[in-house]
């Protein structure tokens, strides 16, 4: 684990990070949602950092908190050699910032976190689903999604009842 | 004259769109203008499956990700939860773990490099490059008892020790494969349509390949010396001798070079690996949440009591969350795993490297012809049940 | 006892029946559609080790309207379906189906909201395979079951099985 990265973020961010902690030497950082671009631009451009490659998009489903989705950034710099997790919670139906616009590659891994979490991105040039299709009902990496199942109604079986697998 | 563009539907099903994959394409004659790739006709709710899963249960799953390359997914996901859990895992195991992710890797590109000189034109070399998979595929029988989805690394070490032909196994392994890997370049490197299709296809320069987010040698094939097993060696990785090949060359020809150097230094580190490998232990001695091996379990009492509760109840990682990350054959494959102690993952997140890299897609093709989409495909090298999961 | 005796040689008797079904196992045309990890045991198949060429089985069709045998190879996802039972259509009868895998058979390991619990849902199956994946082996057992169910089979029947 890298100690210059955490030194630089607290001293140009200081008050605005929420929780900085380094557990199995991995350093992540808890930060409100309205600093996200200003955090990831940060870690991207300072020349002493560069963490240039977004690695990993995902979110993680904590149905008993207040702002039930924590959204996780993973960074990786070339020169460093190193990750960086930046976290940001955010509730049911509150959008947050897409990076689109700083890595392509965002695009679709916030495809997917919208698909399988209902995480809405502002400023995504295309939020669709990407691996259920148009229609699906539900987002299924919820914790309130079953893993059990109805059968889903197509051509093939639409005139047949619903059927429930358990 | 009508400027109108056209709209083709390439797949779900499509003999080289290597599976499920969707790709519609606005051509105006032979040009493409547009490409927007659909995913998703694998989704198989593996990260949601393995939710319900015991930590131990959920290592058949990560084979089925990546079904060219199981032992580096179970590798990765070895690797995440052996970090949650602090265990140590002894030299035997990594030398092994080394040497079977290496075999992947040539089993990986053995497939690919078959499938796309298919798709290219060049019929024979599926047939080529599948006969030496047979090779590696005796090696994983012998070692697991499964020709491909053989779930051998377990964590804390290896399902079971290494039978005893396994040196010769890989010995003519790598003597076959090291020989034909001459051929293959005798057929291919100099091959007139091969260099035609191939060279100046599919350009992804070093700037848009880091900011697509693209990894493995698609992004070495851009120029970036980027290769996990050197800049974070995870299982002992440090130990051993071996070059990253780069290319300058940004198409289909670089990744090609990138990908036949890359078999040549598998080849290194598995003969390293075989001829360093140490004695001892395969699995590590961590009552609890290792299994003990089957000998310990007939004499010792504790060990049986151990290996009835483990294999029941699983074991509880101390809550927290880890990202693990290694070199897969198609790049960078990562294990996001949260635990909340409880037995079974509160999320397992895999980072696949074919649906970061798919997703350039189309930065390679547009303003190419529509038959270098079937060449960009096949040289990014994705496998959908990774892409979809 | 009969014709046969007074018949030159060279020359055999049989049932049109006989004759077009023994010729229809001879050149079946397998449907090349591949899904997941046992489409890559389908290619090993077709490879020279197991050489399907022995059951006059090389020519692996990219189209479903020149198949005769789809071998389902690999897990089918809902969003998938739709598009199989599609395929299924587009082939001329008579057709046969093979369900190679666990998760073509059954669903497999994954009992969850995004994978179809088997491909018999959708299409009538002749062989399942078992397995996961199966062995080339495996396959091969199955493809010449399938061959010993098309000899037995009566022509009007085949030609009335659509789904």
């Amino acid at each position: 684990m890298d100690i210059t990265t955490r030194d630089k973020v607290v001293a140009r961010f200081g008050e605005k990070l929420l929780e900085t902690s380094t557990a199995f030497d991995e350093l992540t950082f808890l930060i409100d949602k309205g600093d996200l671009l200003a955090v990831v631009r940060f870690l991207r451009d300072d020349p002493a950092l560069k963490y240039l490659h977004l690695s990993d998009i995902t979110a993680t489903d904590w149905l008993d908190r207040p702002k039930r989705f924590e959204v996780v950034y993973h960074l990786y710099s070339f020169d460093l050699r190193d990750y960086v997790r930046v976290k940001v919670r955010v509730g049911e139906e509150e959008p947050i910032d897409s990076l689109c616009s700083e890595w392509d590659g965002a695009n679709w891994l916030e495809r997917e976190v919208y698909d399988l979490f209902g995480v809405k991105f502002t400023g995504h040039p295309d939020l669709r689903r990407i691996l259920t299709w148009e229609g699906f009902e539900g987002h299924p990496l919820r914790k309130d999604y079953p893993l059990t199942y109805e059968v889903p109604q197509f051509t093939y079986n639409k005139d047949e009842p619903p059927e429930v697998i358990k | 004259m009508d400027q109108k563009l056209m709209t083709i539907n390439l797949g779900p099903q499509h003999p080289a769109t290597h599976g499920v994959l969707r790709v519609v394409l606005d051509i105006d004659g032979e040009t493409v203008v547009g490409c927007r790739p659909e995913v998703g006709y694998l989704h198989t709710g593996i990260e949601k499956t393995a939710e319900a899963k015991l930590y131990y249960k959920a290592i058949p799953l990560t084979d089925r990700m990546d079904y060219l390359a199981p032992m580096s997914n179970n590798l990765g996901y070895c690797l995440a939860v052996e970090k949650l859990l602090g265990v140590e895992i002894p030299p035997k195991a990594q030398w092994a773990r080394v040497l079977l992710a290496e075999a992947t890797r040539i089993n990986s590109h053995l497939v690919w490099l078959g499938t796309h000189a298919l798709d290219i034109g060049a019929l024979s070399m599926v047939l080529y490059a599948f006969r030496e998979r047979e090779d590696i595929l005796k090696i994983y029988e012998a070692v697991s008892g499964q020709r491909m989805m053989s779930t051998y690394f377990r964590i804390g070490g290896l399902a079971e020790d290494l039978p005893e032909d396994f040196g010769s196994l890989v010995q003519t392994m790598v003597t076959n494969v090291r020989r034909r890997l001459q051929e293959y370049e005798d057929i291919l490197t100099n091959n007139r349509i091969w260099r035609n299709r191939t060279i100046g296809v599919g350009r992804l320069t070093k700037e848009e390949a880091i900011k697509s987010g693209v990894t493995g040698p698609l992004l070495r094939a851009s120029g970036v010396k980027h290769d996990l097993r050197k800049a974070r060696p995870y299982s002992s990785y440090e130990k051993f001798e071996f070059e990253v090949p780069t290319s300058d060359r940004c198409d289909c020809f670089g990744r090609y070079e990138v990908r036949m150097e890359e078999m040549r230094q598998s080849l290194r580190i598995i003969e390293q690996a075989l001829a360093g490998m140490p004695d001892g232990r395969f699995r590590a001695r961590a009552p609890g949440v290792v299994l003990p091996t089957k000998e310990e379990t007939l004499y010792s009492m504790e060990a049986l009591i151990y290996h009835f509760k483990l294999t029941t109840e699983g074991f509880s990682p101390p809550p927290g969350e880890v990202y693990v990350t290694i070199e897969s054959p198609k790049g960078e494959i990562g294990f996001y795993m949260v635990s909340d102690g409880s037995p079974m993952p509160y999320r397992m997140r895999v980072r696949p490297p074919s649906f970061v890299n798919i997703a350039a897609l189309p930065k390679l093709v547009v303003g190419r012809l529509l038959a270098d989409v079937i060449a960009c495909i096949g040289s990014i090298d994705i496998v959908l049940g990774e892409v979809d999961r | 006892m009969g014709l046969e005796e007074r018949l030159p040689d060279g020359i055999i008797l049989t049932t049109a029946e006989k004759v077009i079904n023994w010729g229809r196992t001879k050149s079946m045309w397998p449907f090349g559609f591949g899904l997941a990890c046992c489409a890559i045991e389908m290619i090993s198949t077709f490879s020279p080790k197991y050489d399907m060429a022995r059951f006059g089985m090389e020519v692996m069709r990219a189209s479903p309207r020149q198949a005769d045998l789809m071998i389902v190879a690999g897990r089918v996802s809902n969003k998938m379906a739709p598009v199989l039972k599609r395929l299924y259509e587009q082939m001329p009868n008579p057709k046969w189906v093979i369900a190679m895998g666990a998760c073509a058979s059954c669903g497999g390991v994954f009992n969850n909201y995004a994978i179809l619990q088997g491909v018999d849902k959708i299409v009538p199956v002749d062989i399942y395979v078992p397995g996961c994946p199966p062995r080339p082996e495996q396959l091969i057992d199955g493809i010449v079951k399938l061959h010993e169910l098309v000899k037995q089979s009566k022509i009007k029947e085949s030609e009335k099985k659509t789904a």
